[in-house]
């Protein structure tokens, strides 16, 4: 009821509701994080049969949230397609999006927004049916390809094929569930998104065994949360949050022991510094010094939550790769706790 | 004399009609058959409804209702309807992603709908039952959303004591003087009193329902409230904007009519992004209000065009005399506007009314392509499950279904509406 | 002496701004005015605070710059390489086209439908009821998808057609209905006149064009001759027998154009993945045709119906009684009458159908709410230009349609007195 008074106010009178605060004050003072995400992307972002929200991207949200308000549950989620995303996020309807989203020059520059990290490397794949009998992307002059309209993807897709000199009649379609529908129908070859997203498109198929991934991938497709350019303390805190379940995983802190580390310092400085057993980093951001431990006793370190929505394991099954810690030869690698 | 070989000494008693013009045979000679075009139509018709039925009947005859995912339905009956996931899905088809223990609120407030519409609708009904359908909006908005009952109860003192206060100016000083000190009085309490008095009592007294933010409302619940908002809302707007372009004041009319042919002109969907991508930009910087609320504000400014043509078609259908009549007693504008003509033009274009809302009824759907969670939006996330991946049919149909029942249901209403009123006035 | 007839005049008062119904009016309007502009301002105010705190200016200045995605179904070239203003002229000529071809087959079906469900026929009445209140009373976004998916689950793929086991046939050898859309044959001149380029824009073939030419030229012959029939009709009594004339004057010419140019069609072939060649009208565009089609023409259907019954019996009977077959009373008085009843709404659900072209982003047929609405404004972020251009497109669309309609109106009501 305050809103519709407030909204009458404005539209009376003309007054402005109070300036803009800074991104920490007004989440605390509301009591929840308001986090952009998909509208439905398998083992990154769904619903279950109650209406819950859960998935890669998700946990990120969750994270923060615990973070910041000590609440994993006090987020409000807010669906956004690949068309109404930026647009959520620059005029303030979430305080953060966590929607598999490339970090590019122009969206950092352009667009005014801060990349604050990435949680998944990616990079463009197509997918086609085993019966065409194609083994390379080189072998798809002529061929109808179903991308996601608003993405980088459609850019790149461009590119590829003028580079390669070859023609293709591209399918714009809005979401992932659509753009299935139409390969499983055969009303496109070929099937481009995220590699990640074809894995996980391509595991929920009947007939997965049918459909191949070809081997190129073209485009680095660096996915992680942003902000909006401007507010660096927010960014900080979504950043390092981020940065603190990687640096968990790297630290063998789990969901599972976190709390016990967390009671009292360890031999290891860094996880001291991190939980807040040996300083206090969290004051640094404006947040209490436990504030990490909550994030991972949330929602897993960084390997915990792979594993649990996209990892071998699950239906999706994407191997680490890249996305494996610096320890283990993939990209992972949060800078240190300091 | 010669003799008369045959003289009838009675009546014949007539003899039956010859089969071809009796009974079934008749009826399907003169309805089916009645020339070889006919017959040519009509053996065309009934093999397309012989093919749909084929087509149909193994499907529904074939249909699961009770599956855990679209494998297992297709494991059951392989050439049927999976229909499970209808029945798994149906409270989000209801309600959206509304808390589950909530779910009698939007119900009691679907009810209290009927109630408060009754009177409108139906002019046998008492006319104090109008008194509930003052009250409705607050109620509803109480119920769904939830938190402090303090809020819409200070908005309701609010408004009362403002048309206290209008009609009492009005006594001593005229109408117009009444309007806007009434208006002005309201502004003040909203601007001032409403907010820190129900926080105050909200403190005090905390009285509330669990509050539910308008993300998780979606389903049919959001249908209803995006369209029965819009038409209420648009009313008064509508009614002001079909008098403004009736006006003889040339700068009212240029604006009322630049207004209403900007609407009409452009397709809903480029209100809808507006709503979604830029109403933020145009007012104050750090206003932030809901995405439901800027859908709600656009769709309403929408139907307002719509409503104001119809109410103008209202407004011409009177005769002149009317206007004349009322200038002869005297009345000034306003007065014969609300004593004479409104009460009339109103009532020939109620059937006009119910055909825009069922118009706008089906309109809401274009919520869903900017990720709002209506009955067509919500099939998005349940596709997106992997237990359903790859269903089609039995979504769409059962929304297209649901939207069938309740527009048909409508428009046969606005059909009754128009023969009633037509006799009404022979 | 005459007595003058004026009355006082009265000083002006303040007070008479209100009071007096001379000033009252004016008074009124400069406040309205006033708290117009005042909204105004205050909206654009906030707009340029509002863009500065995004960092965003407001230009477009990005409708030259590269677009660098490609669109499939374009009626004059384009690339990736092309700017977001040619995106943007790429799909105004999707709509029109989408609008243009949907009026053409809607009014079609209208006209059939709603003459049917006045037959004497009860089973053909009861169908087309069924058509018309099942298309009336669900929404088109519904049936765009439900369509969408008819066609791209029930039609072949362009592989079933492959092979000596091919489980898909091409119509008549030359037509193919896939999934991805129509494949239909592509008219071609072997002795064509090439194409004219207008200010390195966009190209317009000749060829088109002199049929085009050669068919007007012809039809305007034809209505000549049909002139100078009812002259002699007038002056004789008899109507001489001109309907061959004007049929021939109306198809030769076209016809020897088309002969002059060498014209053949070429089928569509199937390599590759796709079928090449010929005129591919895309899955999307035929959902989007067939759904616009069947939605407006059951309004139209109902229009049509509404319009015949509106023309009292005692026309048909009074036709009846000069001696007028049932064919001529058709013709000469009821359709005239019924026309001025249908015309005018049927131009608003042209309008409508204009309008609800724009759904077409449900499906990616690549309108230009696809285009200049949907990738352009995702890809620049330019919200505000893209939405004002795009509403701009609409409002110029409609309000040439209002302005036809009008026009008609106009005439149909001098006609009348």
């Amino acid at each position: 009821m305050r809103k519709i008074t407030v909204l009458a106010a404005t539209a009376a009178i003309g007054l402005g509701a109070a300036a803009q605060a800074a991104t920490l004050e007004e989440v605390k003072a509301r009591g929840q994080l308001n986090c952009g995400v998909a509208t439905g992307v398998p083992g990154f972002a769904f619903t279950d049969a109650s209406g819950e929200w859960d998935g890669f991207d998700v946990a990120v949200c969750r994270a923060v949230a615990a973070a910041v308000l000590g609440d994993p549950k006090a987020v409000k989620f807010v669906p956004t397609t690949g068309k109404t995303r930026f647009t959520a996020l620059a005029s303030g309807e979430v305080d953060m999006l966590s929607r598999n989203t490339t970090w590019t020059f122009s969206r950092d520059v352009d667009l005014k927004f801060d990349f604050v990290g990435i949680n998944y490397y990616d990079g463009q794949g197509f997918m086609v049916r085993k019966d065409l009998g194609v083994t390379s992307a080189k072998e798809l002059d002529g061929a109808t390809v179903c991308i996601q309209t608003g993405t980088t993807t459609e850019l790149n897709l461009a590119d590829f094929f003028r580079i390669n000199n070859m023609s293709y009649e591209p399918v714009p379609i809005e979401t992932n569930a659509e753009a299935q529908q139409k390969y499983l129908a055969n009303a496109c070859d070929v099937y481009t998104t995220d590699a990640s997203g074809l894995a996980a498109t391509r595991a929920t198929f009947e007939d997965a065994a049918n459909h191949i991934i070809l081997p190129e991938i073209i485009s680095k497709e660096p996915l992680g949360p942003l902000v909006r350019h401007g507010d660096n303390e927010w960014g900080d805190i979504v950043r390092w949050t981020l940065n603190a379940l990687i640096a968990a995983e790297e630290l063998g802190i789990t969901s599972a022991n976190v709390m016990e580390m967390a009671k009292a310092p360890t031999s290891n400085p860094e996880i001291n510094r991190m939980l807040g057993t040996e300083g206090n980093l969290g004051a640094m951001m404006g947040l209490d010094k436990d504030w990490a431990a909550r994030a991972i006793a949330a929602v897993g370190n960084y390997g915990e939550i792979f594993e649990r929505y996209i990892g071998e394991k699950t239906p999706i099954g994407l191997p680490r790769g890249l996305n494996a810690q610096w320890t283990q030869g993939g990209l992972m690698y949060s800078p240190p706790f300091r | 004399m010669a003799e008369i070989a045959y003289v009838a000494r009675g009546t014949i008693p007539p003899s039956p009609p010859p089969p071809s013009e009796v009974g079934v045979v008749r009826w399907l000679r003169e309805n089916l058959f009645s020339s070889t075009g006919n017959t040519i139509l009509t053996l065309v018709a009934a093999w397309v409804v012989v093919e749909v039925f084929l087509a149909l009947l193994p499907w529904l005859g074939g249909a699961v209702w009770n599956a855990g995912s679209l494998s297992e339905c297709r494991a059951i009956s392989p050439g049927g309807a999976c229909l499970a996931v209808i029945n798994e899905r149906f409270n989000q088809f209801l309600f959206g992603f509304y808390p589950a223990e909530g779910y009698w609120r939007p119900s009691l407030a679907f009810l209290g709908l009927l109630a408060a519409i009754a009177p409108v609708l139906f002019t046998a009904l008492p006319r104090k039952m109008l008194w509930f359908s003052g009250i409705y909006p607050l109620l509803a908005y109480w119920l769904i959303f939830g938190g402090s009952v303090w809020g819409p109860l200070m908005v309701l003192a609010a408004v009362v004591a403002a048309a206290a206060l209008a009609r009492a100016v009005a006594r001593l000083s005229g109408e117009v003087a009444g309007m806007i000190a009434g208006v002005l009085a309201a502004a003040l309490m909203f601007l001032f009193a409403v907010d820190p008095l129900s926080g105050w009592l909200a403190d005090a007294v905390p009285i509330g329902l669990a509050p539910v933010s308008s993300d998780q409302i979606g389903g049919f619940t959001l249908t209803l409230i995006i369209g029965v908002t819009g038409i209420a809302g648009s009313l008064p707007i509508g009614i002001v904007l079909a008098l403004g372009r009736q006006s003889n004041l040339p700068l009212v009319k240029a604006l009322c009519v630049g207004f209403i042919e900007f609407i009409r002109g452009v397709p809903l969907i480029t209100l809808l992004f507006v709503a979604h991508v830029l109403l933020n930009i145009f007012l104050p910087p750090g206003t932030e209000f809901d995405k439901l609320l800027r859908v709600l504000i656009l769709v309403t400014l929408f139907a307002s065009a719509y409503i104001a043509e119809v109410i103008r078609g209202g407004l011409a259908a009177l005769p002149k005399g009317q206007y004349e009549a009322a200038a002869a007693l005297g009345l000034d504008y306003w007065k014969s506007m609300r004593l004479v003509i409104l009460p009339q033009a109103l009532k020939i274009s109620i059937p006009g009314i119910v055909n825009t809302f069922i118009g706008l009824f089906k309109d809401t759907t274009l919520v869903s392509v900017i990720a709002m969670f209506d009955p067509l939006g919500i099939i998005t996330p349940i596709r997106a499950d992997q237990n359903w991946n790859g269903i089609v049919w039995e979504l769409y149909g059962f929304v297209a279904l649901f939207f069938f029942i309740c527009c048909y249901g409508m428009s046969r209403y606005s059909m009754y509406l128009e023969r009633r009123l037509k006799t009404d006035h022979r | 002496m005459t007595a003058t007839a004026d009355p006082p005049r009265e000083a002006f008062r303040l007070g008479m701004l209100l009071s007096d119904t001379r000033y009252r009016s004016i008074t009124i309007q400069i406040i309205v005015l006033a708290l117009v502009v005042l909204g105004f301002a205050w909206l654009v105010d906030n707009t340029i605070r509002n863009l500065e705190q995004l960092g965003k200016g407001f230009s477009f200045a990005f409708l030259w710059a590269q677009s660098n995605y490609d669109i499939n179904q374009k009626l004059i070239a384009y690339d990736s390489t092309s700017t977001h203003a040619r995106a943007a002229a790429v799909g105004i000529l999707n709509t029109l086209l989408l609008a243009v071809l949907g009026c053409a087959t809607a009014t079609i079906i209208g006209i059939l439908a709603g003459v049917l469900r006045l037959s004497r026929n009860w089973l053909v009445g009861r169908l087309m009821t069924v058509y018309v209140e099942g298309f009336r009373n669900v929404p088109l976004l519904l049936w765009i998808l439900l369509i969408a998916a008819a066609v791209n689950e029930t039609l072949p793929p362009p592989s079933a057609f492959r092979g000596e086991n091919a489980t898909a046939q091409m119509l008549w050898g030359s037509v193919a209905l896939t999934n991805r859309g129509f494949y239909i044959p592509e008219p071609m001149f072997s002795r064509s006149l090439g194409d004219l380029s207008v200010f390195g824009l966009f190209n317009i073939s000749l060829d088109f064009m002199a049929i085009l030419g050669a068919l007007i030229a012809g039809i305007w012959a034809s209505a000549r001759v049909g002139d100078w029939a009812t002259r002699r009709q007038f002056e004789t009594g008899v109507r001489p027998a001109v309907f061959w004339p004007r049929l021939g004057l109306v198809v030769l010419p076209p016809l020897a154009v088309l002969v002059a140019l060498g014209f053949h069609l070429v089928p569509p072939e199937l390599r590759g993945f796709n079928f090449r060649g010929g005129i591919h009208m895309r899955d999307s565009l035929i959902a989007m045709w067939v759904a616009l089609s069947l939605y407006t023409g059951a309004f139209i259907a109902e229009i049509v119906r509404g319009g015949i019954l509106a023309v009292p019996h005692g026309q048909t009977e009074a036709a009846y009684s000069l001696g007028l077959g049932p064919t001529l009373t058709m013709r000469l008085v009821i359709l005239p009458q019924a026309l001025r009843v249908i015309i005018p709404p049927l131009i608003s659900q042209y309008l409508n159908l204009t309008k609800n072209s724009s759904l077409a982003i449900a499906v990616g047929y690549m309108d230009v709410t696809g285009t200049l609405g949907g990738i352009t404004l995702n890809q620049t972020g330019r919200e505000m230009e893209c939405l004002l251009l795009l509403m701009a497109f609409y409002l110029i669309v409609s309000l040439t349609i209002s302005a036809v309609m009008n026009a008609y109106n106009q005439r149909v009501k001098l006609k009348e007195r």
